[in-house]
């Protein structure tokens, strides 16, 4: 059999085979009120359903990971379980915590792979719910109102739904395959996507108000913040560079020496990216030490096995660009002051420290914007993220919001998302479970 | 060095392990590689009448991911022409004459048919008989093996036509599958047998295929019960090793018993030892991982040996038998409690559900800051390694309630982790027996048992 043709981005873990899954199964321990259910932020119960697993109970093991967790495909290839699930191991502390996520994946490759539907569907009742934005958060609320009998749609202006798990999360990770797969799951549940709708363009949230029974703003963030550096314009967007590389596939074709500006868990996918399509030399720069970075332990030593290399304490000064063609970055050596509103140590130039890093191709993905759209709309706003309450409730009445565009506290992770998308769902079921009781 | 040979009702072999009468001992190329591995002795495969075999003979049970816990055969005696056995028994001797070679014999039961078979035997030059009165499929249905070890007057009888022929020594090996098991080996005391061995196997199916509603194995559609041994059967081995070891009548026969049922470790091999057999017998073990597992039952038991001060087997052979006692004579005054080792325990708590659910519960579970949470206390929006890690509570015994029933200590994943720990009970030694003998109100009437609880301070909540 001949080997597809693949782009060095390929799915880095392969699926755990029948025989490794049940070796593995028959390890956990069962724990009473596991660590690692707590650890989860859905709280999938971990032990049940690698007990299922090991009792050949493949139908059972993938219904127990969709009580919880309806992004549990995604969710089991892109969690960082080091820090989560697998970080909370009983069995970690002297010996190999179990392969939790690995686990969760065969689980639920198991259905996605026979089709097999596993959610049960309350009867439909009469309330609808519009959803703005694909992404986790808006799929998982989606899903979970979808379950409860509500009609629900989803509107995503990008052309493929998914958001991020979609576009934004490297192929190593997540193929694009298997983001498209699960937002078919959630198609299944009876929930309507509409692509290409853009909110605020051709929907207005007074529009959706007048047409749903309540809204959910899943809407993520935005585009990478600027820098506002000399020759920025030349510098790629990091999220448009992951996207490339799973759109495009065996077509994208890297510089010879890459510089990545900033060192989050986009910026580790950039450089991997780079080098594994074949960049010569792929540069982290960042301003400040390993300490501060915003990516987790686990994605610093794979790409450091992957080649990259780091200057830490530099700071890009501008894009340099020769006839358009990008030479290089000027940046600037900088020392660690006091910690700054993130609680970070902030960067303080060191004068007369400047040089310039050799480059053909400079992506910078320092993060992204705050979402635009709680301006458009008129939201309260925290740190710049949409304000809600302990419902997900926005300040307007109706109007509820989860995900990366709320995240103004703690990092913002896909399972976080997730959560969020399902604990508004509940929320807003029971609100619209209230007012049918008021109707009588 | 640990001495480990041992003399068996007359029978020399240098260490007590010996290949069961089994597959691993069905022929003179496997004998001789298995005494190369260091085979103290071997019984030969049962042969005698003759027969037929099926295929998917043996079935296996296993459990969590570990194979062949026990299996299950129905295999029958040695399918090959006597007079093949018999000469390869002669081969096998003459080439291994500090080896132990006994042969199994199983015909049908005529004094004739007996003594037949025990003069050919004999004339190998092997070192001894074993009479198969256990095989509990397809033989017993022919009126021979376990058909015969169930009727005590049968084994006597075929017993006593043995023993009026031969010149080597002969053990009788015992079914399990009887109700006591003394009874048989006293009918062998009775005719004479120079030895006795236990167990058979014991009557079982292993498993139904869930897709074609057969048992599993299937043999052409059909399957029955067969004989089940392995590592799961061990303790009743060890049970029917002790009774023979403790009953009046058999000990003071003098009788040497040969132990098996399950033996698969040189721990295993010691507690038999321990109990009284003076011999070893294994099938499943090297049925599993072949003739080189008897390096570490040598090497392991020696090695324990020296750590004891033990020079030879008979310095330790029967010593727990003492410990073998009845309900009504332990003392039920005697009290543990359970301790848990924090600084071992990896909070999986599966000692708090298992002592909650279906003991006594007495076992909490304490926070960080030391109070008693339930199960499920954590806030649902809180998670990550961190926090789940950082306010994961600690089971603790409540010793104050604990029966000491031991339940967590066995379901406890660590080793070491919980100690069931003496503790006084401040009541004086009573057992059952001497309660019945001296206060038998208590003994019959709840009323009298209360007010006996609450004079001895007895809570049992």
């Amino acid at each position: 059999m001949s080997k597809p043709e693949t782009n060095g981005l390929t799915e880095h873990f392969p699926p755990l085979t029948a025989q490794e899954a049940l070796m593995e199964a028959n390890r956990c321990l069962f724990c009473y009120d596991a660590p690692c259910a707590h650890a989860c932020p859905t709280h999938i119960d971990i032990p049940k359903f690698i007990k299922k697993i090991s009792t050949e109970n493949l139908i059972g093991s993938a219904r127990t990971i969709f009580d919880s967790n309806l992004l549990g495909a995604t969710c089991a290839r892109v969690c960082p379980v080091q820090e989560l699930c697998e970080g909370a191991c009983v069995l970690g502390a002297e010996h190999k915590p179990i392969m939790i996520g690995r686990l969760q994946r065969f689980a639920m490759d198991h259905v996605y792979q026979r089709g097999i539907g596993v959610v049960k569907l309350a009867p439909p009742t009469p309330w609808k719910v519009a959803v703005i934005g694909s992404g986790p958060a808006g799929l998982s609320c989606a899903g979970e109102l979808a379950r409860r009998g509500h009609g629900v749609t989803v509107f995503e202006k990008r052309e493929l739904p998914g958001g991020l798990s979609t576009y934004g999360i490297i192929s190593l990770r997540e193929p694009m395959e298997a983001s498209l797969a699960e937002v078919r799951m959630i198609a299944n549940l009876g929930v309507k996507i509409e692509t290409g709708a853009h909110l605020g363009a051709e929907l207005s949230i007074r529009d959706l108000q007048a047409r749903f029974d309540a809204v959910f703003l899943g809407v993520g963030l935005g585009a990478t913040t600027a820098m506002g550096i000399e020759g920025e314009e030349y510098a790629i967007d990091g999220l448009w560079y992951i996207e490339q590389s799973k759109l495009n596939g065996t077509g994208m074709k890297p510089g010879r020496k890459v510089v990545v500006i900033g060192a989050g868990n986009t910026a580790i996918d950039c450089a991997t990216i780079a080098k594994r399509l074949g960049a010569e030399h792929v540069t982290m720069v960042y301003r400040r030490s390993p300490t501060e970075m915003t990516s987790y332990q686990h994605e610093y030593e794979f790409v450091k096995k992957e080649g990259v290399t780091f200057r830490f304490l530099t700071q890009p000064v501008a894009v340099l660009a020769d006839n358009g063609l990008v030479s290089g970055l000027r940046a600037v050596r900088v020392e660690l002051g006091e910690a700054d509103a993130s609680g970070r140590r902030g960067p303080k130039p060191v004068t007369g420290l400047e040089f310039v890093i050799a480059a053909d191709q400079v992506v910078k993905a320092v993060g992204q914007q705050r979402p635009s759209l709680a301006e458009t709309l008129g939201l309260d706003t925290e740190k710049g993220y949409i304000r809600v309450n302990e419902d997900f409730e926005t300040n307007i009445a109706g109007v509820f919001a989860g995900g990366d565009c709320t995240r103004a506290k703690n990092a913002a992770s896909t399972v976080m998302a997730v959560q969020d998308g399902k604990l508004a769902a509940a929320a807003i079921h029971v609100r619209l479970m209230n007012a049918e009781a008021r109707r009588g | 060095m640990a001495d480990l040979s041992i003399d068996f009702a007359g029978i020399r072999s240098p260490n007590p392990f010996w290949l069961a009468s089994a597959p691993p001992a069905n022929s003179g190329a496997q004998i001789h590689k298995a005494f190369e591995a260091g085979w103290g002795g071997a019984v030969w495969k049962t042969i005698g009448a003759p027969v037929l075999n099926v295929s998917n003979r043996y079935g296996a049970w296993h459990y969590g991911g570990q194979k062949m816990l026990a299996i299950n055969n129905v295999e029958l005696i040695s399918d090959r022409p006597l007079e093949v056995n018999l000469r390869e028994i002669r081969d096998v001797k003459r080439a291994w004459p500090e080896r132990a070679v006994i042969v199994s014999a199983m015909v049908e039961s005529t004094p004739e048919a007996w003594h037949m078979i025990v003069r050919q035997i004999e004339d190998t030059g092997a070192d001894g008989i074993e009479l198969n009165y256990g095989c509990p499929h397809g033989m017993s249905e022919r009126g021979m093996g376990a058909a015969v070890g169930q009727v005590p007057e049968y084994c006597e009888q075929i017993t006593r036509w043995v023993m009026e022929v031969t010149k080597i020594p002969v053990i009788v090996k015992l079914t399990p599958n009887i109700t006591n098991v003394v009874y048989p080996a006293r009918a062998a005391v009775r005719a004479g047998a120079s030895a006795i061995s236990l167990i058979n196997t014991i009557n079982s199916i292993t498993a139904i295929d869930l897709d074609t509603f057969e048992t599993s194995p299937s043999i052409g559609g059909k399957g029955g019960h067969g004989g089940y041994a392995g590592p799961a059967v061990k303790p009743i081995a060890l049970n029917m090793l002790a009774a023979l070891g403790t009953d009046a009548e058999v000990k003071q026969s003098g009788l040497p018993v040969s132990g098996m049922g399950g033996i698969s470790t040189w721990k295993d091999a010691a507690e038999f030892l321990l109990l009284g057999a003076s011999s070893l017998q294994v099938c499943t073990a090297v049925m599993h991982y072949g003739y080189r597992m008897v390096e570490d039952l040598c090497d392991g038991l020696s090695n324990w040996m020296d750590s004891k001060g033990f020079r030879t087997i008979e310095d330790f052979r029967g010593r727990s038998l003492s410990r073998i006692s009845d309900f009504k004579d332990f003392d039920l005054s005697f009290r543990a409690v359970a301790r848990i080792d924090t600084s071992k325990c990896i909070k999986c708590d599966l000692c708090y559900i298992a002592c909650n659910d279906t003991a006594h519960q007495c076992i909490d579970l304490i926070d960080p800051a030391g109070a008693v949470v339930a199960p499920y206390a954590w806030d649902i929006r809180s998670n990550g390694r961190a926090e789940a890690v950082a306010t994961r509570p600690q089971p603790r015994v409540r010793e104050e309630d604990c029966v000491g029933c031991r339940l967590c200590y066995n379901v406890c994943p660590v080793e070491n982790c919980i100690e069931m720990v003496e503790l006084p009970s401040g009541r004086e030694s009573i057992t059952w027996d001497q309660l019945v003998k001296t206060k038998p109100e208590v003994t019959e009437d709840w009323e009298a048992m209360k007010a006996y609880r609450k004079k001895m301070g007895i809570e049992v909540h």
